[in-house]
This record gives structure tokens, sequence and C-alpha cells, in this order.
């Protein structure tokens, strides 16, 4: 069964207890100063976002069908069956066209390295394959993050919003989103106040390239034998100039270089 | 050979490869973000959007023309054939170079053909461009070959070239088109004077013009430096095909643009608006204004000026899609730094410093031949000789 992280802002309390486990779980440095840091980047997968006495976190949403996946030419990005979407950094050449395509812009990229890579959260996939929860749920003081089936996820936070109608904005960001994402988000102010899209619509993004990739097999086979019968017809047609040239003056006028 | 003279463009060219050499230095030690302007919320920049979307675009003549002269047998092109060609490889191979600098990772930069992920336009992309750059590599060895006398090759290659012809102009048409479908994926991201469902038809219609408009460009070029220029006929021929294409794309894009509604955009003002304008005046309006006079078409300086708005245009809207019309989604002003302006100079100053360098010592120019085809039209010499062995 496909799992999900459930994210209620009400309840967060801005501790930030989600961006250290996380940052522990993925080897990362954290300290007073990339606490403070208010944006997501190679070395802070996640945030919680602040605005008065707002907050909201930021993370990978874990497509449905993820478009990092789909645009990536060496097929780095994979969604598991299990919910999260890794990354294999072994096959990356940083091209960054899955920065440029995920319309939530999640993945960050490595600026001053080298040799740099792509890094996002990845739903703590290894924990969540052995049944685990993601270190930001498992660590969450106060039940923000929540973590199970994403079926599950959906109705309670259904029943939230139907049970404190004045305490949300009535939607959960992430049910329909780009084709639905495994992580959910509540919030009782507009999802757009910390940066999330409103404009990325409900459909699948991959969707839009397979739609003309499905049919280049037809344009290739196509063309080819187009071009092919237009080179026949053409030199059959020369050749019968110049066999008529041959007997009489109807040749056509000679191209520079031929005898 | 003569002594080394120092002209101005050799000055020029060598600080802009100094500079490019520094520019390198500093890219590959301290990496991308001490060495350009992109960021996280703005992943592509100058490289990807001059050196690599416009670089594939300007070399679109190499396809559009060995398919006028093969395929079409409008034989009295071939003359030019070959310096469009060798344009065309030279340019594919700088692409590549712009790629190294680009990719985070560049010594992966085959990965694309062992790692398939056939969903991916870039993965589409990555085959089509590597296997036209081995094409053109092809269609470009009979010169080669001519110069070191290897006629065995120059037969063998002379078997396959109709193939070849086929198999590079369907290649170009995949991946001209796929530039424009690598945008088709963000449409919450592309200014809508720039996103729309028809971009892949767009960048496949305008790498035509820009082919035909490179082609005429050349030529003068050619005339200037080499003295060697096509006859008038042909390039007022080329003239009357780049109105039709300027026309045909002219009408999809402004049919695409009414169909959504963007053109009431062009009251917000701002910097989209202006450079839309720019790309609109300076690649269509322009052009088919001068060109639909046959006086003007049917003048070399008519020509000239038509072929370099043309390029223009085009390379100003290349530069929209990929710059311009990314900025306001990501919140972002981009301007490259100097580091990104110096690799892309040398790029381009080491692109024209190899064709200089081609023409001098290779057979471009002299032979009217470029791909043979069936035997006829062989240069004389080459003609004697295999007469001599049959």
């Amino acid at each position: 069964m496909s799992k999900g992280i459930l994210y209620d802002a009400t309840l967060c309390i801005d501790c930030k207890m989600c961006e250290r486990a996380c940052a522990e779980k993925h080897g990362l440095a954290y300290d007073d100063a990339i606490a403070a840091e208010q944006k997501q980047s190679a070395h802070k997968l996640t945030v919680v976002l602040e605005q008065g006495d707002k907050y909201m976190r930021r993370l990978c949403m874990n497509c449905q069908d993820p478009t990092c996946a789909s645009v990536c030419p060496v097929g780095a990005f994979r969604k598991t069956a299990e919910g999260p979407v890794t990354y294999d950094a072994s096959r990356c050449i940083g091209c960054r066209y899955c920065m440029l395509a995920c319309p939530f812009s999640v993945p960050k990229y490595e600026w001053d390295k080298a040799l740099p890579l792509v890094r996002k959260c990845d739903m703590c996939a290894e924990r969540v394959a052995k049944g685990q929860p993601t270190a930001c749920a498992e660590i969450c003081p106060t039940g923000a993050t929540k973590f199970g089936d994403r079926d599950a996820l959906i109705a309670e936070a259904q029943e939230r919003i139907a049970k404190n109608p004045g305490q949300y904005v009535p939607h959960i960001y992430g049910l329909a989103e780009a084709g639905g994402t495994s992580v959910l988000l509540l919030s009782s102010v507009p999802f757009e106040r910390f940066g999330y899209p409103t404009n990325v619509g409900t459909q699948p993004l991959p969707l839009l390239t397979y739609q003309v990739l499905s049919e280049l097999p037809q344009v290739i086979t196509f063309g080819a034998a187009l071009l092919g019968g237009i080179w026949w017809i053409t030199n059959r047609r020369e050749a019968v100039a110049a066999a008529e040239g041959k007997y009489g003056d109807r040749g056509e006028k000679k191209w520079p270089g031929s005898n | 050979m003569a002594r080394f003279k120092l002209t101005f463009w050799k000055v020029v060219l060598a600080v802009v490869l100094l500079a490019g050499a520094w520019a390198t230095v500093l890219r590959f030690t301290r990496g991308l973000g001490a060495s350009t302007h992109l960021s996280d919320a703005f992943p592509w920049g100058l490289w990807i959007g001059f050196d690599v979307l416009c670089g594939v675009m300007l070399a679109a003549g190499g396809f559009t023309l060995t398919a006028t002269v093969h395929i079409f047998n409008l034989k009295k092109f071939k003359p030019i054939v070959r310096p469009t060609v060798l344009t065309a490889f030279l340019g594919y191979v700088l692409v590549v170079v712009a790629l190294l600098y680009d990719l985070g990772r560049g010594y992966r930069i085959w990965h694309p053909l062992v790692m398939w992920n056939p969903r991916s336009v870039m993965f589409e992309v990555a085959w089509c461009v590597t296997l036209y750059t081995t094409v053109l590599a092809l269609e470009f060895a009979p010169v080669v070959f001519e110069r070191l006398r290897l006629e065995k090759l120059l037969r063998i290659q002379r078997a396959i070239s109709i193939p070849l012809v086929i198999a590079g102009v369907m290649l170009s048409t995949l991946h001209q088109s796929s530039l424009g479908s690598l945008y088709l994926i963000v449409p919450s991201k592309l200014h809508p004077f720039w996103y729309t469902p028809l971009l892949p038809l767009l960048f496949f219609t305008s790498a035509i013009c820009v082919g035909l408009a490179m082609t005429i460009f050349e030529s003068s070029m050619s005339a200037r430096h080499f003295g060697k220029q096509l006859e008038m006929p042909l390039l007022a021929s080329l003239g009357r095909a780049l109105l039709v294409g300027l026309i045909v794309y002219s009408v999809l894009r402004f049919q695409d643009l009414a169909d959504r509604g963007a053109f009431r955009l062009v009251t917000r003002g701002g910097w989209e608006t202006g450079l839309f304008l720019v790309e609109i005046v300076l690649g269509l309006i322009l052009p088919i204004a001068l060109l639909i006079f046959p006086r003007v078409r049917e003048s070399s300086g008519g020509l000239y000026i038509s072929s370099v708005l043309v390029v223009l245009g085009f390379v100003t809207n290349r530069m929209n899609v990929a710059i311009t019309g990314m900025e306001a989604s990501n919140g972002v002003q981009y301007f490259p730094k100097w580091t990104e302006l110096a690799v892309t100079a040398s790029i381009i100053g080491a692109g024209f410093a190899v064709f200089a360098l081609a023409v001098k010592y290779l057979p471009i120019f002299e032979a009217e031949e470029g791909l043979p085809s069936r035997g006829e039209g062989k240069a004389p010499e080459l003609a004697g000789l295999s007469h001599a062995r049959l």
C-alpha cells in the first residue's frame, strides 16, 4: 500500500525537530545558522517556514507520477511502490532538467562543489521500505507531521477539515496537485503564501511530453518512407531527363561539375 | 606557408580565448556556483539558452540543404553543401563542448546512451544529437578522404550517402522539435508568450527558417572572405524559400498567440513584452516586409540584411524561451556572469577559427561535389581516377 505524509500546519509549533532529524538521517550538517535559513537547499532538504505565528513545511512532495522521474535523461529518479521518489546519484550527469521541470521546484543543486549532485528529500525511502515512518514524522512532538497509508491520511485530513471548517483552508494540498502527491498538506492560510504554486493543475505533467514522445515512432517511419520516396521520384526524373537529352535537346541545363 | 599576419580580428580572438581559458579554469576548479549566475531558482542560463538551443538552431542549415540537394534533387545548390555541412558539424561539436561546461558531471555525458529513460525528452535529444553528429561527420568525411586520396573509403561513403542524408533529416526533425518539447513540461513556469503546446512545431519550423537564413548569411560571408559566392539566382531562390518559411511560421505563431489570448499581455509591459516584440519584429515582421519585394530578394545586400534579421530574431526567441520567459515565475533576474559570457564567446571564436582553417586546408569550396549521389557530378580529378579503375 502506498504510504504518505500528512503535515497539518495548524498543529506545528516551529520546533524544527523535523529539520534536525532530516539532516541527521541524510548525513548533513545542522546548526543554529542552518536552522535559521528559510529556504530549501542542497544542505537543507526540509524547512519549516515561518510567517508570524503561521508555519509551513517545505519538503519533496514525492509525486504519484513524478515529473523529475519523467524528465531525467538517465532515469536517476524512481517512484517506489511504497511512495517515496528516490534519486540514484551514481547515474546523475548534473543537467538540472529535474530542477527546471519540477512543478514545486524541489530538487536543489550542490552549486559550490566541483562535482555537484542534486539533493532532495526522498521520504526516507530505506526506512519506509522497512515499514518504518520517515525521520521527520517519527520525531514530530505534536503530530503535525504524520506518517501512514496515503488513503487513510486523506480520509483523516477530510475529517479534520469537516470537524473544524473555520480552522482550515478547505483544501488538501497534494490530493490532486500535479496528479497527486504522497505528501499532503493542511493549512489555515492559503498555501501560496508559503510559495506553494497554485497553478500546477491536476494533470500529471509527464503526460505533456509523453503525448509528443509517443508519436515519434510514427514520425520516424512515415518520414523516412516519405523522404525515400521523394528521392526516388526526383532522381528518376533526372535519369529520364538525362536519357532523353542523349537523343534530343530536351535535357535540362547541366549542373556545375556534371560531365 | 605565408607569414603570420596580425589582424584586428586575430587580436580579438586571442583576447576572447584568453578570457575563456581563465573562465574555464574557474569553472572546473570552483564549480558552477562560483563561475555562473545560476542558482536553485534559475538552473539553466546562457550555456543552455544560447550555446545549446541557439547552437543547434544555427546548425540547421546542414539538414535543410542536404535535403534540398539530395532528396529534392535541386542540384544547383550543390556548391554550398560542403561549407554548410562543415558549419553544421562544427556547430554540433561546439554544442557538445558547451554541454561539458554546463553539465555538473560532464565526464558522465555518455550515461544517457547506456542508462535509458525513453520517457524523457532530454534522453531523446541526447541520442539524436549523438547520432546526428556522427551522421554529419560521415557526410563531411568525403572532403577529408578526397584530400588524402582515399578512393576506397570515398566509394563506401558514396554508397551509403542517401540513407545517411535521410537519417540526418529525420534525426534533425526529431531533436530540433524536441528542444521545444523540453519546455512542454513547464506550463506553470514559462511565460504565456512562449508556453504553447505548439513549441515542438514552432522550434522545428523556425529551425528551417534559420537554416535557410544561415545559408544565405554564410554565402555572403564566404563571398567577402574567401571570394566564393553563389550565383544571384540561387541566393534569390533561397530568399524565396525563406520568405515562405517565415510566413508559415508567422501563421502558426500568431494563430497560437491569438487562440491562447496571449496578445493582450502586451499591454502589461515589462521585460517580457519588450523582448517578445524584439523577437517578433526582428525575426518576422521586418524580414517578411523586406523579402516580399522581389527587388530585395534579388539583391545580395537585401538578402544579407534579411538573413541577419531572421537569425537575430530567432536567437532572441530561443533566449526568451530559455531565459526571459522563465524569470518571473522563479522570481529572479538572471544575467550571465562574465565567465559564462567568456566561455560562450570563446566557443564561437573557436568555431570561426576552425572553419577558417578547414577552408584553408580542405577542399571545401573548390570542389563542386558535396555529397556525391550515384556517381554523377564528380569532381573532375576524381572522375578521372574512378574511370581509370573501371
